[in-house]
């Protein structure tokens, strides 16, 4: 009988722990499928974050390390000093990398690592139960802006693919969605792009992902996808910002 | 009339701290304390209190920005658990040695690694050295009347130190119990209006804060921090006695639980004290003379005061919910020792129990067993091991 579907061997076939609509498993998948085809999952050492995924090392078939909250860049670039023909690679929310790592990723993004990191944005802290994180819509209510997020209280919603672009020395930057099959197919040629840019020693690479937390919004999984369409579509634009045409 | 209500102990924490309406509040979430902070945004959203509430980007930065808003004069507040107090460590020395009165919710869990999210002491513990004020919590209650005493002792002009104020996570945080509220106005009149002495823009007294302070000064300062912090102890006495006139709860350095005729006691923190408290029952019901001693302030350490009340017994077990990596015992042990030898006390037979590291459950059958053992320590008068864990795969 022909195969017409099979998980990614990167992929551990054990069932994810996240909530029903979360778009954490899509990219675990993804990630995954970019590893298979790229065949490098014997020479890959993926980074955990803290947050919903903090356990992804169950999921992933590569050796990885658990790194402290929002230190994920700093841990991955001593594993790529130490080990340079090996691929790295962060895997890490908005609260872990724009909110309490922020440091880590803008100095290892400007020291040009050769890392590549997957960030996962949902514009709430996700594991903690919904507090707003700088990525946090304004008017969107959160357990820690109950009336919504405003402006004058709480500033403004962190663009972190824009600012990272600033810097000499990132090489790949590029947002994407995952709100229908179409972006979920751009979002896996970024994921690999962002990987062979790396593989090709260019420098540092980076993949935000605009992706839904259904639990902490308080909307089902459908809902939660026309959410993200209306509201964090306009705020977050998707695109490349860098590296569109680099060779590798 | 006191209020009965029932709260998790985070709900009592975030409940006190609605009635002292600090200025200011800034915190980084952070599992078991979570609930703190987020509690009290929804206060602040509905106007319940007139605190400025910064929902920063890290502990550090929470721990700095209630450093600035207190040399600012500002009443000041934070709450945090495990990795989120390690972050704050280099902060927690600033907030201590610059004399901020700044009072810090922690709820106790496991510092990493590996990840756990559990309670056990290693993150206060890990702090004990950091010139902050301790305070441990068995239940809901004590943690909301510690935190309501502690505004006025850190802010007594004599003191000016930090306070921490510890409770269980998970056991008491989010456990929902019986509690009885101090009515709003009397926490206000409780706790007074702070008046620092120093602040910044005073135009009578210009000031600097924690400028360049090398060999000529520095010894000073740690000596006047040091002096501080055995004012402390006595003023923690004063604020308990006045806060027992208020509500008629007793405070003390540490709580006895039935000592008077006791042979052996466990000294232990925070909620395990509860469980203890359960064994000691049972046994006395079997007529065991066992007791308990439950240590509420932990820094400043009640060393002459401890010392004495332990001389009474036969045998002792330290128990701690932290490892020192020391090869010699917890923190609490080795201070209980140090504090036994200092003053001349070398009756009581000592043991050293860890317990419970990474949210290990503790029962009651295993608080029986320390007994059991020290009730055979003080028969045989041997000591066959001091340092011993209770509840793990060896
Ligand atoms: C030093 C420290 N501070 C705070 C925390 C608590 N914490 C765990 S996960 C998290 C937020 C994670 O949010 P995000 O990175 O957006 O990931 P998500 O859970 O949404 O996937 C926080 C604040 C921690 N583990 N360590």
């Amino acid at each position: 009988m022909a195969t017409v579907f099979k998980k990614p061997h990167a992929l551990r076939d054990v069932p994810l722990h996240y909530c029903p609509g979360c778009t954490h498993g899509i990219v675990h998948r993804l990630i995954s499928e970019v590893i298979d085809e790229l065949g490098i999952e014997g020479s890959t050492i993926g980074v955990s974050p803290v947050g919903c995924t903090y356990n992804n090392y169950l999921y992933f078939n590569c050796d990885m390390v658990q790194a402290s909250h929002g230190r994920a860049p700093a841990v991955a670039t001593g594993i790529r000093r130490a080990l340079p023909d090996k691929t790295v690679f962060t895997y890490q929310g908005d609260g872990d990398l724009a909110a309490i790592g922020t440091a880590e990723i803008v100095h290892a993004a400007t020291r040009g690592e050769k890392i590549t990191t997957i960030f996962v944005n949902n514009a709430i802290y996700g594991m903690t139960s919904g507090q707003m994180a700088p990525t946090t819509l304004l008017n969107q209510v959160t357990t820690t802006t109950p009336y919504g997020r405003k402006a004058d209280l709480h500033g403004f919603p962190i663009h972190v693919c824009e600012m990272l672009a600033t810097l000499e020395g990132t090489a790949f930057i590029e947002r994407v969605s995952l709100h229908d099959i179409k972006n979920i197919n751009n979002a896996k040629k970024a994921i690999k792009k962002a990987f062979e840019v790396q593989l090709a020693g260019k420098g540092f690479s980076i993949v935000e992902i605009l992706s839904t937390c259904p639990s902490n919004w308080g909307l089902n999984p459908l809902e939660a996808m026309k959410w993200l369409q209306e509201n964090m579509l306009p705020v977050y634009q998707l695109g490349n910002f860098k590296g569109k045409d680099l060779e590798v | 009339m006191a209020i009965r209500e029932r709260l998790s102990g985070n709900e009592a924490i975030a409940t006190a701290m609605k009635q002292i309406n600090p200025d200011v509040v800034a915190a980084f979430p952070i599992t078991p304390s979570t609930e703190v902070p987020q509690y009290f945004s929804t206060f602040v959203a509905d106007g319940a209190v007139d605190t400025e509430f910064v929902a920063v980007e890290s502990e550090h930065s929470a721990l700095s920005a209630c450093v600035g808003a207190s040399a600012a004069g500002g009443r000041t507040m934070t709450a945090t658990s495990a990795n989120g107090l390690a972050l704050m460590w280099e902060v927690l020395y600033i907030a201590s040695s610059l004399r901020l009165p700044i009072i810090l919710a922690c709820v106790n869990r496991t510092l990493s690694g590996p990840l756990n999210i559990h309670n056990d002491h290693s993150d206060s513990m890990g702090a004990r050295d950091s010139g902050w004020i301790q305070i441990y919590s068995e239940n809901n209650q004590e943690a909301y009347d510690n935190m309501l005493m502690a505004s006025r002792i850190a802010e007594h002009p004599d003191v000016l130190l930090p306070v921490m104020v510890c409770q269980d996570g998970f056991i008491t945080s989010h456990a929902i119990e019986n509690i009885d509220l101090v009515e709003d106005s009397k926490v206000k009149d409780f706790v007074g209006e702070y008046v620092p002495d120093m602040y910044l823009l005073n135009k009578e007294n210009p000031i600097a804060v924690g400028p360049l302070d090398h060999f000529t000064h520095c010894f000073e300062h740690k000596r006047q921090q040091a002096e501080a912090m055995k004012i402390a102890k006595k003023v923690i006495l004063q604020v308990s006695e006045e806060f027992s006139r208020l509500t008629g709860r007793n405070y003390s350095l540490f709580e006895e639980y039935m000592t008077q005729d006791a042979e052996v006691v466990t000294v232990v923190l925070n909620s395990t004290a509860g469980t203890a408290k359960y064994v000691v029952d049972q046994l006395r019901a079997q007529g065991k003379k066992v007791g308990l001693i439950k240590p509420r302030v932990f820094r400043p350490f009640p060393v002459d005061e401890l010392a004495t009340a332990l001389s009474r017994f036969k045998a002792v077990a330290v128990m701690d919910k932290a490892e020192s990596f020391n090869a010699a015992g917890g923190p609490l042990y080795t201070d209980i020792t140090s504090a036994l030898y200092s003053k001349g006390v070398f009756g009581p037979k000592l043991v050293n129990y860890i317990y419970g590291l990474g949210g290990r459950d503790v029962k009651a059958d295993d608080i029986e067993f320390v007994y059991n053992q020290l009730l055979e320590i003080t028969g045989t008068g041997k000591v066959d091991s001091v340092f011993n864990y209770l509840g793990v795969r060896e």
